[in-house]
């Protein structure tokens, strides 16, 4: 039962992923001007090759044609994407979307795993409290908290965060992931490194975040209190410190898990303004880089990459859903 | 039209009665003005005056002037009327947007319900963010109208994901089942039962794309694209981010901190006003 109901979700996954192939195939062959022809006249001039040469050598580089009929150019994309080849830098040829992705991705990984799970963590705690002691100061707190950061949008806090403890104190590193001074492996020193260069946009991402899965867990968990199991339970005189951890707590953080994958996609999404404030060298910082060069390529590659972080994440939440709640797996 | 009147009355007094909801209704009603009557009788300079940089607020400049002499109370002030318009803009059309595919899949179910719900998942999978930047500069937007279709074309995913849900679950409620075995027309119980269980939803999910359209649009902004007015204060914040080195230049301060706090007050007044929309126009919630 359970591995079918997984086999589904992969089908589901593979055909969302090819229609996301076809929207980002479909956004740079939608924008107008050809963005390969001043590439062919510079190299061109520079070889000495006229211009119709020069211009299959460019389209043949990038696997970008925009003469083609577009079903052709579609073949095309995909069979390059078949063999690995998303896309190679317009700015500097030698620089490719996987090259990137194994210097980049970890990174942004690394990050946004690391602050969904503290926020996630966070969030469950404050927001069972919330659901537990409806008035009182501590719920005060949090409620002034939460509307606090629901008000300023993550980009703000990074470039707070960046100013004072970057320029002004001088605590952290203004860019990069990790020292020069260490050799990356499993080492102190490099882990270390890695982390003082991470804490700031791990920061950004826990502050402005936690507020959500406060204000989520706070409003399943009421549900939860309110239902006849946990009033049942009340009758069989079973003390409250247990109903609160073994009934309210697990059964309030199911629905949660749903939200986890919208979660994260919302973080890698937001990784160009954050990663960028920061210049934290992960997909973030690169996607920023890419579109301030104007090199569509790229980023052509590197956003097909990140909603494959995305569906991933999903299917991750999907298999996990059904782990914690057997009512999905009977579907 | 008196029965207009009468609900718009009883709107107010249930906004009125919540002290959160009021305080973001007036936060509101102050940025529309600001937009509006401030806009057309403050006078807006953008000549570039080297001598006046970075001069404290006077009477003559309420908050003082910027890297190149101009004054940042008018900015601020011709700002909102693009920020509020382009917050409207995306609101309308991504609503609209999840209403039509929310409404067309939940109603006509069966393999339509299956494509369009496909569709919402694909639009919900792409990162909104980098492919908004991608479209605006793809299409080199220069204007307010484009900037908001952008906006709105990459988030209309969850309202109409969301307005789906409730459609599906109102569909089978028990009042409806009723209504079809009583014989009641489809147009008549779609716009005496579900719309009227739906109205505080849409209310509620418009204040929330007008929010979330303005603060990815400031962001936006601060990536440099989208900058096609001066005084927008994502373009503001972009300028000041740029050109004052304000991590070492107190004196850039105020220039600096006035969007942000004008951006946070806003998004406050949304969220305030939201909690009462929803006591105000959702029949479960009134307690008369």
């Amino acid at each position: 039962m359970s591995a079918k109901y997984i086999f589904k979700k992969i089908g589901t996954s593979f055909v969302t992923l090819i229609a996301v192939v076809i929207v980002i195939f479909l956004v740079l062959r939608l924008m107008p001007g050809d963005i390969i022809e001043p590439l062919a006249r510079q190299e061109a001039a520079q070889m000495g090759l006229t211009f119709e040469e020069a211009y299959q050598r460019v389209a043949d580089r990038y696997n970008y044609n925009p003469n083609e009929p577009i079903t052709d150019q579609f073949v095309r994309y995909v069979k390059g994407l078949l063999k690995g080849d998303l896309g190679t830098s317009m700015i500097n040829p030698r620089n490719t979307v996987s090259n990137i992705l194994a210097v980049a991705l970890p990174w942004t990984i690394f990050v946004v795993s690391i602050s969904l799970v503290i926020s996630f963590i966070l969030g469950m705690q404050l927001g069972a409290i919330m659901a537990i002691k409806r008035k009182g100061f501590i719920n005060n707190l949090i409620t002034f908290y939460v509307t606090l950061v629901s008000t300023i949008p993550n980009y703000i806090v990074a470039i707070f965060l960046s100013i004072i403890f970057v320029y002004q104190l001088g605590m952290f590193p203004k860019s990069g992931v990790y020292s020069i001074n260490v050799t990356p492996g499993l080492n102190i020193p490099f882990l270390l490194s890695a982390l003082h260069h991470a804490i700031l946009p791990i920061a950004t991402y826990v502050i402005t975040s936690t507020g959500g899965w406060t204000l989520n867990m706070k409003g399943s968990s009421i549900n939860v209190l309110g239902s006849d199991y946990v009033f049942a339970a009340r009758a069989r005189g079973i003390p409250s410190r247990t109903i609160i951890n073994k009934y309210m707590k697990r059964n309030a953080m199911i629905p949660m898990v749903t939200i986890l994958a919208m979660s994260f996609g919302g973080m890698i999404g937001g990784a160009p303004l954050i990663e960028g404030q920061f210049q934290y060298l992960g997909m973030g910082a690169y996607l920023s880089k890419a579109l301030g060069e104007r090199d569509f390529i790229l980023y052509q590659g590197l956003l097909l990459c990140v909603s494959v972080s995305v569906i991933i994440a999903n299917l991750i939440a999907d298999i996990l859903y059904s782990k914690l709640d057997p009512r999905i797996r009977l579907e | 039209m008196n029965r207009l009147l009468n609900s718009i009355k009883d709107f107010f007094k249930v906004i009125f009665r919540n002290r959160q909801a009021s305080i973001g209704f007036f936060i509101l009603l102050f940025f529309v003005l600001m937009g509006t009557i401030g806009a057309s009788i403050t006078p807006l300079d953008m000549t570039v005056n080297f001598e006046k940089r970075f001069q404290m607020p006077t009477f003559q400049h309420p908050l003082g002037t910027d890297y190149v002499g101009r004054d940042v109370f008018a900015q601020v002030i011709h700002g909102s009327r693009d920020v509020l318009t382009l917050g409207l803009i995306c609101g309308i059309i991504a609503l609209g947007l999840g209403i039509i595919m929310g409404a067309v899949a939940a109603f006509v179910g069966g393999y339509v319900d299956t494509v369009l719900s496909f569709i919402i998942n694909v639009s919900l999978t792409i990162p909104a963010f980098p492919m908004m930047l991608i479209l605006a500069v793809a299409f080199n937007v220069q204007n307010v109208w484009a900037a908001g279709f952008i906006l709105a074309v990459v988030s209309w995913g969850g309202v109409a994901r969301v307005i789906r849900g409730q459609i599906l679950s109102l569909r089978y409620a028990d009042y409806i089942i009723a209504s079809r075995i009583m014989g009641l027309k489809n147009y008549y119980i779609i716009i005496k039962e579900i719309l009227p269980n739906t109205v505080s939803l849409l209310a509620v999910q418009f204040i929330g794309l007008f929010q979330s359209g303005i603060s990815s649009s400031m962001g936006l902004m601060m990536l440099g694209v989208l900058t096609y007015r001066p005084t927008n204060w994502g373009v503001m914040l972009n300028l000041a981010l740029q050109n004052t080195g304000i991590a070492y230049n107190p004196k850039g301060l105020i220039y600096f901190l006035t969007p942000i706090i004008c951006l946070g007050l806003l998004q406050l007044g949304c969220i305030f006003f939201s909690s009462g929309v929803d006591q105000a126009l959702n029949p479960r919630l009134r307690t008369e």
